[in-house]
């Protein structure tokens, strides 16, 4: 049931196209995963609404396939 | 079918102010992301409804689409959805939690 951490970078950006995605695999087992997003889009949006675009990003994965991803969004600070 | 379960939820979440959806019950979680919002509620010492969602499928796969959030634990409060497991920690380690419950009326122990 693990994924890839370039897959689920890809996944994200596949529905973020102007997110700065990072992902870290926290146990280092292909299961137990951390992504941080950074976009633009998120300016404006509540956190539950950031969150909710990854999920959606992630097709459905998240709570399937994905277990465990700990999720940090931020919009891009402003200059 | 599904509207008798949203309206279950919907009057579990206005009948108690504090609900976490959850994998285990508040005593004995049974999964780490379920567990670490109970910590932090008993850290505060919220109190709080626990609804252990391994206990009844219906509810386990409602609750997702209640929210169109996929994962649980999932904390209500005062019948508002809050956030799940990382929101919440976040929420706590800036205080904007206790700042939720202060707004809120919902009493808790600790020092913010």
């Amino acid at each position: 049931m693990a994924m890839d951490a370039e897959l689920i970078e890809q996944l994200i950006l596949s529905g973020i196209p102007d997110a700065q995605v990072t992902i870290s695999d926290l146990r280092g087992d292909g299961d137990h995963y951390a992504a941080y997003v950074v976009s633009p889009s998120f300016t404006g949006k509540s956190r539950i609404q950031q969150h909710q675009m990854v999920y959606q990003a992630l097709q459905g994965k998240m709570g399937n396939e994905l277990h465990a991803l700990a999720i940090q969004t931020a919009a891009p600070e402003t200059e | 079918m599904e509207s008798i379960i949203f309206d279950q939820i919907r009057k579990e979440i206005n009948d108690n102010d504090v609900v976490l959806y959850m994998k285990g019950t508040s005593v004995f979680p049974q999964c780490g992301f379920s567990a670490a919002v109970v910590q932090i509620l008993s850290e505060l010492g919220v109190s709080f409804k626990d609804v252990n969602v391994l206990e009844d499928n219906i509810i386990r796969e409602a609750i997702k689409e209640f929210t169109q959030w996929p994962t649980i634990p999932q904390l209500y409060i005062k019948g508002e959805f809050v956030g799940g497991c990382d929101i919440i920690r976040e929420m706590y380690e800036t205080g904007e939690l206790q700042q939720t419950l202060d707004d809120k009326g919902i009493s808790y122990s600790a020092a913010a």
